[in-house]
């Protein structure tokens, strides 16, 4: 099975897929799509759920699934991009129990809703922690306008 | 106090650890005195299980912000006369992680401290001394 | 019918009336649920890693855990490899497999050895403890340091072995092996220590895969993955082993598939100083590139994976760690209820939690919030069940 070809072939141009390396594949995916194609992975392609990675981007929040083809040795990164200030973002523990914890972690560090998560509490920070404040939120500025030149020269 | 008292202090001293928010080094390292290489039970030293029997305390970690009570509570449950002794560079001085926006202070600031053993992790056997250093000032 | 929320206390590190960490409700014997907090080892080290170069990077994410103390700087290096693809050179493939496997070693040693604590045979923690030392000796010839070692940089590793020394290690390792051959004996022969974990505990295949489970815990229960065979990195396809994977997912698989990765970790060591090609052990890399690079090290307890994301300064934008802890502890849920209070402990400990992140627990009445039990009493309650096993089935301790 050749996965970049199985996901391509599926998705078309709902999709972009760069391959840095047998290794590494990236996938960049609209937010809408997102839940759809890592649960197609998880279900029908047999991948590992090995972790999100949420990244600030100023203008929204990118979240990253990282899933994992262990019997091709290759890791499948799905990358999209959730709009500031909605940060709503459909929950994966109804597919992949296993997704829990992070984003229970990513919803108290970066302040990202997933809908439908059994329990969005605290994971880390103590409960005294103030609420609205995001440890991992970058610095923003004035303008919607600054932060976008400003996240375009990071 | 009796003379008597502080012999049996010095003679065989019960240590209790507490790791708050460690990397667990100087806490496997302190395990590693019951060893028996290490073996701190031939000089009358053990571990306890509750801050309420101890003599000595053994403080590891940065201390963040959800272990301050924790670790105000257990230097009040140690009994007079009590010592304390910091393992290891995070608990002296936070060593990287002063920073954090999860440290608060050091732990010298929260209770005092009669003895600082440095490293990342110490030794064993600079743990030992660290714990013998602190009962000589039980004069 | 009487409900008490109890919540076991970790042996080591007792609290005194909050409640914390492992909780579970029981009635009469059994455990019918459970829930965890974590938290109490939270230092912020991901922001904090945005703050420092990548040099400095390493020695942070180091100080993550100090059981697997290098498999966090394995990952991270990958990482920062990965970014523009830098090749590092094959004596250093080969220092970096020895260190990571050395750990292996010691890390499942340590938890054999407080596994035994738990069942109550303080022999095996004394033993499996003094056997670490030979490795932590090992350690501190080639590093200068028992824990902590600072061997990886990016592009390769800080410090060489030297030729000289390799007999001697050589001779080290086979004696570790040799000792480890003989505790596998011990455990998986003992029939005491059979009764009181096979069948406890079971973490099914489809679980595992659900909850996304790694290492030892995954192996155990069938799901047969390791970094080391699917994503090959180092000298781990050069030199000849075997993946361990077993199928019954209860604490007698977990406890064999450690023991036995031990052997394989051994074979690996002596395979790599034997065949360590001469050269240079740094590629000397001057910038690490902007872009994103992931690593991956399968770390004692499991896949360690780092995300890195840089730009054009010499401080990574965003550095996204996650310890392979982090899913199989959520796991303990699922293999807990159901079973008895008195190996809620065992199971609880089966999953290795790397102790930074487990070691506070507590009991407690959600009524009154009054302590129930500590964690000397769970750890006691633990042991007790082992001595009646003894008394009842009539069999030598």
């Amino acid at each position: 099975m050749n996965i970049v070809d199985e996901i391509k072939n599926k998705y078309g141009d709902r999709v972009e897929v760069r391959e840095k390396s047998k290794r590494r594949v990236f996938v960049n995916a609209a937010q809408p799509d997102t839940k759809e194609l890592v649960s197609w992975l998880f279900r029908d392609l047999a991948a590992r759920f090995s972790i999100i990675t949420g990244i600030d981007v100023r203008i929204g929040v990118e979240l990253i699934y990282h899933m994992s083809f262990d019997a091709q040795g290759t890791l499948v990164s799905v990358r999209t991009q959730v709009p500031k200030p909605e940060l709503a973002m459909p929950t994966l523990t109804d597919v992949i129990p296993g997704a829990n914890w992070i984003e229970r972690e990513i919803h108290e560090m970066l302040g990202v809703n997933f809908i439908g998560h059994p329990g969005l509490t605290r994971l880390l920070l103590p409960d005294d922690w103030p609420e609205g404040e995001y440890p991992y939120r970058k610095k923003t500025y004035g303008s919607e306008q600054e932060n976008a030149e400003r996240e375009e020269s990071d | 106090m009796a003379n008597w008292f502080k012999w049996g202090l010095k003679k065989s001293p019960w240590v209790y650890h507490l790791g708050a928010s460690a990397c667990n080094n100087c806490d496997i390292e302190i395990l590693d005195t019951l060893t028996p290489k290490f073996d701190i039970e031939r000089f009358g030293m053990t571990l306890v299980g509750s801050p309420r029997h101890a003599d000595v305390l053994l403080v590891s970690g940065i201390v963040n912000r959800q272990c301050i009570e924790r670790l105000k509570r257990v230097y009040e449950a140690v009994p007079k006369p009590k010592l304390v002794v910091a393992i290891g560079v995070c608990a002296c001085t936070a060593n990287m992680f002063r920073d954090s926006y999860n440290f608060t202070m050091p732990v010298d600031r929260i209770i005092p401290v009669d003895v600082y053993v440095p490293g990342c992790p110490p030794k064993p056997e600079a743990i030992i001394a660290g714990i013998v250093k602190a009962l000589e000032k039980v004069k | 019918m009487d409900k008490k929320a109890i919540v076991p206390i970790g042996p080591f590190h007792p609290l005194l009336e909050e409640p914390e960490f492992f909780k579970f409700t029981v009635e009469g014997e059994t455990v019918v649920d459970a829930s965890v907090r974590i938290g109490w080892n939270h230092r912020g080290i991901e922001k904090l890693a945005e703050s420092k170069t990548y040099d400095q990077d390493i020695f942070l994410v180091e100080r993550i855990c100090g059981i697997c103390s290098t498999s966090h700087p394995f990952a991270f290096v990958q990482a920062a490899e990965d970014i523009s693809g830098i090749e590092v050179p094959e004596r250093a493939l080969y220092i970096r497999s020895i260190i990571g496997d050395l750990e292996r070693i010691h890390s499942h040693l340590l938890w054999v050895g407080l596994a035994g604590h738990f069942i109550g045979y303080n022999t095996v923690f004394m033993w499996a403890w003094k056997c670490r030392e030979p490795v932590l000796d090992i350690f501190e010839k080639i590093s200068g340091n028992r824990n902590h070692y600072g061997m990886f940089k990016v592009g390769g590793v800080r410090r060489d072995i030297k030729e000289s020394d390799i007999p001697g290690l050589i001779k080290a390792i086979d004696g570790v092996e040799e000792f480890c051959s003989m505790l596998v004996k011990a455990v998986m022969d003992d029939p005491v220590i059979g009764a009181r974990t096979k069948g406890i505990g079971i973490l099914k295949k489809e679980d595992a895969i659900a909850m996304g489970v790694l290492g030892p815990v995954a192996r155990a229960s069938g799901v047969a993955i390791d970094v080391r065979k699917d994503y090959p990195y180092a000298a781990y396809d050069k030199v000849p082993w075997e993946r361990i994977v077993l199928k019954n997912g209860d604490v007698f698989d977990k406890t064999a598939v450690r023991l036995l990765e031990c052997l394989e970790s051994a074979k690996i060591i002596r395979a790599c100083l034997k065949q360590m090609p001469k050269g240079p052990i740094d590629a000397e890399v001057r910038e690490v590139g902007v872009g994103e690079g992931i690593g991956q090290h399968e770390a004692p307890r499991g896949e360690c994976i780092h995300y890195v994301l840089s730009n054009t300064s010499n401080y990574p934008e965003r550095h996204k760690i996650r310890a392979p802890s982090f899913m199989n502890v959520a796991s303990f849920k699922k293999t807990v209820i159901g079973q008895q209070i008195a190996d809620a402990a065992l199971i609880t400990a089966a999953v290795d939690p790397c102790y930074c992140c487990t070691e506070r627990m507590a009991v407690v009445d959600p009524e009154t919030d009054k302590v129930l039990m500590t964690g000397d009493d769970l750890v006691r309650l633990c042991q007790e069940k082992t001595e009646k096993m003894k008394g009842t089935k009539g069999l030598r301790g």
